[in-house]
């Protein structure tokens, strides 16, 4: 945990309740994920009760309670997409990693998950690998692709 | 940078800046726009740093990161100005190339040019691009033409100088009458007079008002509003402030997605810009009017787009919808009175009072006036993002902006409004783009995004694709929505299997009707938008999946093995 970040966060919105959702996409950025050490950190450094916290943190989908891996794949399913063949790039990445949208793998190698509409539609079907978008893609080029990450 | 204190000073900082502008120097636009970003305009961008660093001509050129120009497809787009010389799908290895060549020797390159994929003619300049030429540019002309991260650039084309006239030339109230006069109609989706609600908002009794900008855009295919923020964020934020000042409130709210980095980046440099020059906070320009803004993020739900979840969400609880009985101009964020608009709703505004509600109303159809953004996507040679008057035909923007349907296809119907709006079929796209034309025919605006789609694309799948979408999206509180959208995605789902069972189309219907009466918000209430439409054009396409078990776009697999 890159502690100094961290804190430099919570020193910017302490006591801020109406900030919460801020303070916890930005521990997000940092941390990839947010343990239940950190949300109790931020329900005392927020004044939140930590019901509220542990409820924003499992309502949006965006927020992590569970370790990521080290490469975060992201699969757009926006319409666009979707009938362009997003579908089949997702069945493409399920096999090849074998794990499914949300999951993360056993040597915490990747995470999967499914996104919105990422408003680039002309790049359908796209995926973004840590936060890079790989765009026009067809299920053959996927093996490829994977293969640059460990 | 140093604080304006008046509309006079304001003048003077403009003309400075354009007097040490020098408008020979060569500059290289370089769209990073989200598209252009996808397609690998990081690399043009360092290819470009790089030539220029090696030939030492940093002093000569400027090189711009600008946002989006609107002909994604074609990205990355690079322009040359101030010759404006436009080249398409441009390669790192063009770069050394643009730079002796076109910047230097003022040669064009031929091969990098826009041509005409019917005559084969090229167009040079992006004036004469067909794409761009036909448009009608109010709120993204100036995309290519400024930095999205230099106030500077948009002081220089005449930025702030509506809310100068707002605030010295102007009360409140004749702002207000003059954004009523001009009929701007909210371009989120509902199409509800700004000005009416603005009045709402001002005569709500409190004290303490906000106003916002909705930035969500979650309507999968919608991405008009992030390209028009990301690329001029100032024209927003002139517009909100105008509103602030002619609702009575001194404070805002902007809330925006929290997964576009760039958009995240421009508009906090604009923010601190803005409020250096004494644009925001205390005493704007030596007006005595007070007003700042709060960025706050949606972080990954449909529904936060809604706007009393949206409030919530800016209170910093779970976005959940609250029944409105009172609406949220009077009562929203913290029960005070609330006016949310969108994106391109608050850009408009800037417009109107500069140009004036005469020359607003002169654009457009009879009730609706102005400008549309519209995005384009799914079946379509070009999915891109154009600015068309209203009115224009359906057919018009999907065949000469699209430039028609890929591979040869027929193309089969459009959909407008993501999962709360409505497709409508080939035989109808002759019809005007226009908020009541558009109602009638059960196809809501929306944001203004178009799907289109060709002879293969089943109608019964897609329904299912949105219900699908939005099964995830809802947010649970209330029953008609939740079980509602469970049940229909499990007949949807059956019906593209080949698993459909006689009735179930009435009972989807019936289903429809009590959520449309009873869900809480208007989520839950449009959610059988789409599939109403689709029941309406294309209701033996789902008869044929029940009876039959056959798929006539031959699209569900399942469905057709099944089949006859």
């Amino acid at each position: 945990m890159n502690n100094d970040r961290i804190n430099g966060i919570f020193n910017k919105y302490q006591g801020q309740a109406g900030s919460l959702i801020r303070v916890m996409m930005e521990i997000q950025e940092e941390e990839h994920w947010l343990s239940r050490e950190i949300l109790v950190k931020i329900s005392e450094k927020l004044e939140v009760p930590l019901s509220r916290v542990l409820r924003i943190a499992t309502y949006y989908k965006s927020f992590s309670v569970t370790p990521k891996g080290r490469h975060e794949i992201q699969i757009c399913t926006g319409t666009a997409c979707h009938i362009r063949g997003a579908q089949s790039v997702l069945d493409t990445v399920q096999d090849l990693i074998g794990i499914k949208p949300g999951e993360t793998d056993l040597d915490q190698k990747f995470s999967l998950e499914t996104v919105n509409c990422q408003g680039s539609c002309t790049c359908g079907p796209m995926i973004k690998i840590d936060q890079v978008t790989q765009s026009r893609l067809s299920s053959a080029q996927i093996a490829d692709l994977l293969k640059k990450y460990d | 940078m140093t604080r304006i204190n008046s509309a006079a000073e304001l003048e003077e900082l403009r003309q400075g800046i354009l007097s040490k502008k020098d408008p020979d120097k060569p500059s290289i636009a370089i769209c990073a726009g989200l598209s252009c970003l996808g397609l690998g305009n990081g690399t043009i961008i360092s290819a470009f740093k790089e030539e220029i660093n090696k030939q030492s001509l940093e002093s000569k050129i400027d090189i711009v990161t600008t946002g989006c120009h609107g002909f994604c497809e074609k990205g990355p787009i690079v322009v040359i100005n101030p010759e404006e010389i436009c080249y398409l799908e441009v390669k790192p290895e063009d770069v050394p190339e643009i730079i002796s060549q076109t910047v230097i020797e003022k040669k064009v390159i031929d091969r990098l040019v826009y041509t005409d994929p019917n005559s084969g003619e090229k167009a040079t300049h992006m004036a004469e691009i067909p794409f761009y030429k036909n448009q009608m540019r109010v709120l993204l002309g100036n995309n290519s033409k400024i930095n999205p991260k230099c106030i500077d650039d948009y002081l220089m084309i005449g930025g702030y100088s509506a809310l100068a006239k707002a605030l010295f030339e102007m009360s409140p109230v004749q702002v207000l009458e003059e954004v009523k006069i001009a009929n701007l109609r909210g371009r989120g989706g509902g199409g509800f007079p700004a000005g009416r609600k603005w009045e709402t908002t001002r005569n709500a009794p409190n004290e303490e008002k906000y106003v916002i900008v909705n930035a969500h855009e979650g309507e999968p295919g919608a991405y008009m509003d992030r390209a028009l923020f990301q690329a001029n964020p100032h024209s927003v934020l002139e517009g909100l402030i105008i509103g602030a000042y002619a609702i009575g409130s001194h404070q805002g709210f902007i809330y925006t997605r929290h997964d576009t980095p760039e958009l995240r980046k421009n508009l906090d440099i604009a923010l601190a810009q803005a409020e250096e020059y004494g644009l925001l906070g205390e005493n704007i320009l030596g007006s005595g009017f007070n007003f700042k803004v709060e960025v706050h993020f949606d972080v990954g739900i449909f529904v936060s787009g809604e706007s009393s979840a949206l409030m919530r969400s800016i209170e910093g609880k779970a976005p959940e919808p609250k029944p409105k009985y009172i609406r949220t101009s009077v009562n929203g964020i913290w029960d005070r009175p609330s006016n949310l608009n969108n994106v391109e709703t608050w850009a408009n505004v800037p417009q109107i009072i500069s140009k004036g509600s005469e020359w607003y109303n002169s654009i457009g159809t009879d009730r609706s006036k102005g400008t549309k953004l519209i995005s384009l996507s799914g079946h379509v040679c070009n999915s891109t993002i154009v600015e068309v008057p209203m009115g224009t035909s359906l057919k018009e923007i999907v065949y000469d902006f699209g430039g028609g349907i890929p591979n040869g296809k027929r193309l089969k119907a459009i959909h407008l409004g993501g999962p709360m709006g409505g497709t409508i079929p080939e035989s109808l796209i002759d019809n005007p783009l226009d908020f009541d034309v558009l109602a009638k025919l059960g196809a809501s605006m929306g944001a203004g995004d178009i799907l289109v789609m060709d002879e293969g694309t089943c109608l019964v799948e897609l329904a299912r694709y949105f219900i699908d979408f939005l099964s995830g999206e809802s947010c649970g509180k209330c029953v008609p929505c939740r079980e509602g959208i469970r049940q229909m995605q499990n007949i949807l789902t059956n019906m593209t299997k080949g698993k459909g069972r006689e009735g179930d189309i009435e009972l989807m219907e019936e289903l429809a009707e009590v959520m449309g009466a009873a869900a809480l918000c208007s989520l839950g209430r449009s959610v059988q938008n789409p599939l109403l439409s689709m029941l309406r054009y294309f209701r033996d396409e789902f008869e044929a999946h029940v009876k039959e078990k056959r798929c006539p776009a031959h699209s569900c697999k399942e469905a057709a093995i099944e089949g006859v």
